[in-house]
């Protein structure tokens, strides 16, 4: 296992009609890394991930997974491979309570029903629900439970890889920190991989920034670099603090 | 007072009846949304599998209970194999494609056994109330029927697969991230609920008799009572048959079954007209 990045992306595309939402990625993740993606609306992040999990099969170019080509494995097949997404829009089973929800997310592993249910109480513990949210609709969460839900089902899964899409949107600064905490939590044990807006969010967690564009991979460095420089801030940052200036 | 025990008989008689034969297509219809017209067919093979086998010497309950929902339960493999599974997400094509289906099966049927009525006497004998008899096989039935209801909620509900099988039903993408392989939750679905539509057909061949056309007289009350029921898969079907049921049977008691049948209709229709996504919309919130 050890000797090949975890994950490996050569020469991904994803065209819908005319349109490269993902035009050629190379992207190389080491295991044990918090990797940030960031780019402005449309860069390609949400697509690149459904690629990566065959939520949307790619046009061409190949996904390594811990060396291994996912070419024509379906969605459930690579979940059973240990990849785990958290798509951008909440996906929570909103008719089942919150301890089923977290409960599928466990079956992919191997355990004895002790042992699952044991796992389920130890997620609730980490995100921080108690007894009385744990038997609740998913329906009925606020909005940043549904997020915590979901990331309970991420570490439910116990994933080697996982991809977040956007955990923090929406959140107050607060409820942004613990968020923090859930995912250095899940870095313990897994890859991860996450889309984010919020600076401070990515200056506490990331190694490793990449800057998506235009669907392709357009510098990768560590978030100060990553500020200083010149194109980043003209096509991204640039024009989110000169929005923030605006408003502010 | 024999006369009113008699009329309750036939009202709960009337709502097992309504939930036993909706029970397959609840679970078809319900969790996977294929408008399955061959479901009076598949009602109709399982009466034949018991009344051939019971003629063929195999023991009536064995036939029933085993027989039936197994040989219905491979035909439903091969028809979510050959079918079904092409046509996911495509209603209407669907609906023609199982119609084709029914057809093809009243077809071969009649070809294989003619257009005959076959039986199997009614096991348990009568029970006398007062001046009446009714039949304690229908009392057994209605036991049967509630029992099949209960193990419906239970495996739904408390199951490893009956919550797979939700999540698979409310959001397959989704469920599929997190390494449900929905294909075969699907097929396993169907094959449930086909065998579940066989058993009620072996249930119901010692009190109709079966006949290659005998579905008709069941696939629209089924459809009627799934529908008024709504979302809630198995208390909103049932809640419709209890609505429905008492409907049919007091008018069949006290005008005809005709009138019974055609009210029932018309009730469904009001029901509808109500509440759009059937009554169990009034517990679930209109899913």
């Amino acid at each position: 296992m050890s000797g090949f990045p975890i994950l490996a992306t050569r020469g991904l595309v994803k065209r819908f009609g005319g349109v490269a939402a993902v035009d050629g990625v190379d992207l190389v993740v080491d295991a044990g890394e918090i990797r940030c993606l960031i780019g402005p609306n449309g860069a390609g992040k949400s697509t690149l991930f459904k690629c990566l999990t065959h939520q949307h099969q790619p046009t061409s170019g190949h996904v390594l997974f811990e060396g291994r080509d996912l070419q024509g494995l379906p969605t459930h097949l690579i979940a059973r491979r240990g990849i785990a997404i958290k798509n951008q829009i909440p996906s929570i089973y909103a008719n089942l309570d919150v301890r089923e929800n977290i409960r599928l997310a466990t079956l992919r592993r191997k355990l004895t029903k002790r042992e699952l249910d044991r796992a389920v109480d130890l997620v609730l513990a980490e995100i921080g629900f108690d007894n009385l949210l744990a038997e609740r609709p998913a329906a009925t969460l606020s909005h940043a439970h549904r997020q915590w839900c979901e990331l309970g089902m991420l570490l439910a899964s116990d994933p080697r890889l996982a991809l977040l899409d956007e955990p923090t949107a929406g959140m107050t600064r607060e409820e942004m920190l613990r968020t923090v905490d859930i995912i250095k939590r899940l870095n313990a044990t897994a890859t991860v991989i996450v889309v984010e807006h919020d600076l401070e969010f990515i200056a506490r967690l990331a190694q490793k920034v990449t800057v998506l564009h235009r669907g392709k991979v357009l510098v990768e460095d560590s978030m100060e670099r990553i500020e200083a420089n010149e194109t980043v801030r003209d096509i991204y940052l640039g024009r989110k603090k000169d929005a923030a200036y605006a408003e502010g | 007072m024999d006369q009113f025990v008699i009329l309750c008989f036939a009202v709960v008689n009337s709502i097992a009846l309504l939930a036993l034969i909706s029970l397959g297509l609840a679970v078809i219809f319900g969790m996977m949304r294929v408008i399955n017209f061959a479901h009076g067919e598949f009602i109709m093979l399982g009466g034949y599998a018991t009344v051939i086998a019971n003629h063929a010497g195999v023991n009536l309950w064995l036939s029933m209970f085993v027989v039936s929902p197994m040989v219905v339960g491979l035909i439903g493999a091969v028809a979510e194999r050959l079918i079904i599974r092409r046509l996911y997400g495509h209603l209407v094509t669907t609906m023609l494609a199982t119609w084709g289906l029914s057809l093809f099966l009243i077809g071969a049927v009649t070809a294989i056994f003619g257009n005959t009525t076959l039986g199997v006497s009614a096991p348990l004998g009568n029970i006398t109330i007062g001046a009446y008899s009714i039949g304690a096989y229908q009392l057994f039935l209605i036991a049967v029927t509630a029992l099949l209801v209960v193990c419906s909620l239970l495996a739904l509900h408390w199951t490893k697969y009956g919550l797979i099988a939700r999540a698979a039903m409310q959001n397959a993408e989704m469920a599929a991230t997190l390494g449900v392989d929905c294909d075969r939750v699907y097929a396993t679905t169907f094959i449930i609920g086909a065998a579940t539509s066989g058993l009620a057909g072996a249930l119901l061949a010692p009190i109709s008799g079966v006949l290659p056309h005998m579905g008709a007289a069941y696939v629209a009350r089924a459809f009627v009572t799934v529908i008024s029921g709504g979302g809630a898969l198995i208390t909103g079907f049932l809640s419709a048959a209890t609505i429905l049921g008492p409907v049919e049977a007091l008018l069949s008691y006290f005008a005809t079954p005709v009138v019974g049948q055609a009210s029932l209709l018309l009730l469904a229709v009001i029901i509808l007209r109500l509440f759009p996504t059937g009554v169990s919309s009034l517990w679930t919130g209109g899913r």
